[in-house]
């Protein structure tokens, strides 16, 4: 089903939702342009009707130049490789909208962010306290996403409110900001009775840092430079989606050698993510030596993306139009032989990590995330695909992936095995995906100059190894960033890690978090 | 068991096999690093690590810079679960607001003689996220700073040299 028939569809089913203006901006890319008071039933239609979670939920503030604030929600069509962007004018004097969150609750933390970030009331969200701005350092109505936001200073008094489990032997257990492992900071509240964790709230945003508000009024050259630092494994996944967004706006389609290369960095940076992950999930049972064994693998893909694009972790790669770097012989050579090393060391540690009884007594049934939990809280990537969401923008969204016959992971169980094995089958196919992109490297340019500055709009999209990367990008006449919207995978996923473990014992947290491992930088921004 | 003692022996020890130009490299680093450590800590250096809104690129390097390759741990330096067992704080990031206030409490839980080690471009003095309405950018302004590793982010081989030069002008101790 293509968009347009998904259209002709929500119609249809709304037979008194007045016109909708429709704009196919891009081949992948279908905007629709809807009454403020039909925002909510075509988006719940849409939600239905494509399976797909809310992917994007954000506001923007065209006050200036039109005299209101737009409020955009993305959504995939992946069985066409399409999305569809749902947009609304609200008036700007006490700007509100109807709330998604009580029937797709995957809106509800965008909602939230949009309250926070623009002062847009989301009607009827039963949750109204703020995400990353906190209440002990920041003021009541200060909007920094606005455009007129100055600055702010002070906090409001009170205390967070947290979610109470009350009841005779319910303890509560506070972990955070500051964690005993090198590792980002978030506050975990757990209510236990006994050993099982009945309640787990989090509470995140620790590491805001105003990112979306910094990328606006820069030129692509800083904004790609900002992008690969907003969350540092996935350094390379973010200036993609940030490249991908731009390249559709100036309309420069990349010669065939960087996507290839693109590719290939793209996999390196998943693999060495996934070894990592894998070994932080046996030292997390105490597990030491194939967790040992497991970061030398990490070490050997860190020193070959050195060796490939000069940097540790794939920086200044990317460009609008292509990659900076180049893959010659030697550098083909060495990759192809660092590679079959890898691989064996990848068999022995999987072997060891099977064989090990005590191991897999460990991660066999723990933190289970059940299906309907999951599309109910719109869970997307690899976490997703371990609780059988088929979805990986990777195959649905084929381009060079389709060429080389890319077999996407899938397993049912959810647990923490589940999410073991989807780290294992993807490294294994990365693995096999280089070695075919490296053979595909045709001969010619690697990168091509685009056409000089454009305004417009698109969103670009990346499967990064956690999950679906997306940026949506609004540029002005100058090529200058006007907005720009960041969902990194972990938005999405952070909430049901507190479903994952419930039932589950307190010193079993660690384990199933490493299981889900998803990112503080990228989902406080 | 076989299976790990199989890889044990096989894979022998990495930490000197890693190519000869780096794994020199990390030898002295690392030697002059014991030897002051032993001098100036008696025996080892604890160090706590705080996160303060970096993009995690940092932690990761910290966290190479104890594996089995360049394995920080054979020269007394480890890395503490608790500010209470620490000698030195190392803090990444740009000083998001929100952990203003557990950075200082982190810092204040630490027993005297104490120093603090900022780590990555962006503790310096905010980095790429230097001017944003939520980044109070750069922990010398509220923490007293002994030393700085620059770097976005800092190798591993980076982060023990530095902490070696550093130990060796007397500073800290």
């Amino acid at each position: 089903m293509d968009n347009s028939e998904v259209i002709a569809g929500i119609k249809k089913k709304f037979p008194d939702i007045g016109a909708l203006s429709i704009s196919q901006d891009y081949q992948d890319e279908t905007g629709i342009e809807v009454d403020p008071r039909a925002f909510r039933e075509i988006c719940l239609g849409l939600h239905e009707t494509l399976a797909s979670p809310v992917m994007m939920l954000f506001a923007v503030d065209e006050r200036k130049e039109r005299g209101r604030f737009v409020m955009k929600s993305v959504f995939m069509n992946f069985r066409s490789a399409q999305w569809i962007i749902v947009s609304a004018g609200i008036p700007q004097e006490s700007p509100s909208f109807d709330s998604l969150a009580k029937t797709a609750h995957s809106a509800s933390l965008f909602e939230r962010e949009v309250r926070e970030m623009f002062g847009i009331e989301p009607m009827g969200n039963p949750d109204t306290r703020r995400l990353n701005l906190h209440d002990e350092v920041w003021p009541l109505n200060s909007y920094p996403l606005r455009k007129d936001f100055k600055e702010a200073r002070g906090g409001v008094a009170g205390e967070y409110k947290f979610g109470r489990v009350d009841g005779e032997g319910v303890f509560e257990v506070p972990v955070g900001p500051v964690h005993a492992g090198i590792i980002g900071p978030g506050h975990f509240r757990f209510s236990a009775a006994g050993e099982p964790i009945i309640n787990l709230e989090l509470r995140l945003g620790f590491t805001h840092r105003g990112v979306e508000k910094l990328f606006e009024g820069k030129g692509y050259l800083d904004a790609i430079r900002l992008s690969e630092r907003v969350s540092g494994d996935s350094s390379f996944a973010h200036s993609l989606a940030f490249t991908h967004a731009s390249e559709k706006i100036a309309g420069v389609s990349i010669p065939a050698r960087a996507m290839y290369l693109r590719g290939l960095f793209l996999e390196l940076e998943r693999m060495y993510n996934h070894a990592n992950d894998i070994g932080g999930m046996a030292i997390d049972v105490g597990f030491s030596f194939p967790a040992a064994y497991a970061s030398i693998i990490k070490e050997a893909i860190l020193q070959l993306n050195e060796r490939l694009a000069g940097n540790r972790y794939l920086k200044d790669v990317n460009a609008v139009g292509g990659v900076l770097v180049d893959m010659d012989e030697a550098k083909r050579q060495a990759l192809l032989y660092s590679l079959k090393g890898i691989k064996r060391d990848f068999r022995e540690l999987v072997k060891m990590l099977y064989s090990s009884v005590s191991f897999m007594d460990r991660v066999d049934t723990t933190g289970v995330l059940r299906r309907k939990t999951a599309e109910d809280l719109g869970v997307v990537g690899l976490v997703g695909r371990a609780s059988g969401i088929a979805v990986d923008l990777r195959r649905h969204y084929p381009g060079i992936y389709g060429e080389s016959g890319f077999k996407m992971a899938a397993q049912e169980s959810g647990d923490v095995l589940a999410r073991l094995r989807v780290r294992i089958f993807e490294f294994q196919e990365s693995c096999r995906l280089i070695e075919e992109f490296t053979g595909r490297l045709i001969k010619g340019d690697r990168v091509r100059v685009s056409p000089g500055s454009k305004a417009g709009s698109a969103l670009g999209y990346v499967e990064g190894w956690r999950g679906p990367v997306l940026y949506w990008l609004k540029t002005d006449s100058a090529g200058l960033i006007e907005r720009c919207k960041i969902v990194d995978p972990s938005f999405h996923n952070w909430q049901a890690l507190s479903y994952a473990v419930l039932g589950n014992i307190i010193p079993d947290f660690p384990l199933c978090n490493k299981s889900f491992d998803l990112s503080y930088s990228g989902n406080d921004l | 068991m076989t299976r790990i003692l199989k890889n044990r022996i096989l894979k022998g020890v990495v930490t000197r096999n890693i190519g000869p130009g780096l794994s020199g490299e990390i030898e002295t680093a690392g030697l002059e690093l014991k030897s002051l450590i032993w001098k100036r800590f008696g025996r080892s250096l604890n160090i706590r690590e705080v996160d303060t809104g970096s993009c995690g690129a940092c932690e990761s390097e910290i966290i190479s810079a104890n594996n089995p390759i360049y394995d920080l741990q054979r020269f007394g330096i480890s890395f503490v679960a608790s500010p209470r067992h620490a000698d030195a704080l190392l803090v990444t990031g740009p000083v998001s607001k929100n952990m203003l206030i557990a950075l200082k409490k982190t810092y204040e839980a630490m027993p005297a003689p104490k120093f603090v080690v900022t780590c990555g471009d962006c503790a310096l003095d905010g980095g790429m996220f230097k001017g944003s309405y939520y980044v109070e950018g750069g922990i010398k302004d509220i923490l007293p700073v002994a030393l700085h590793i620059s770097g976005c982010p800092p190798s591993p081989l980076k982060i023990a040299r530095a902490l070696s030069v550093f130990l060796q002008k007397g500073a800290g101790g």
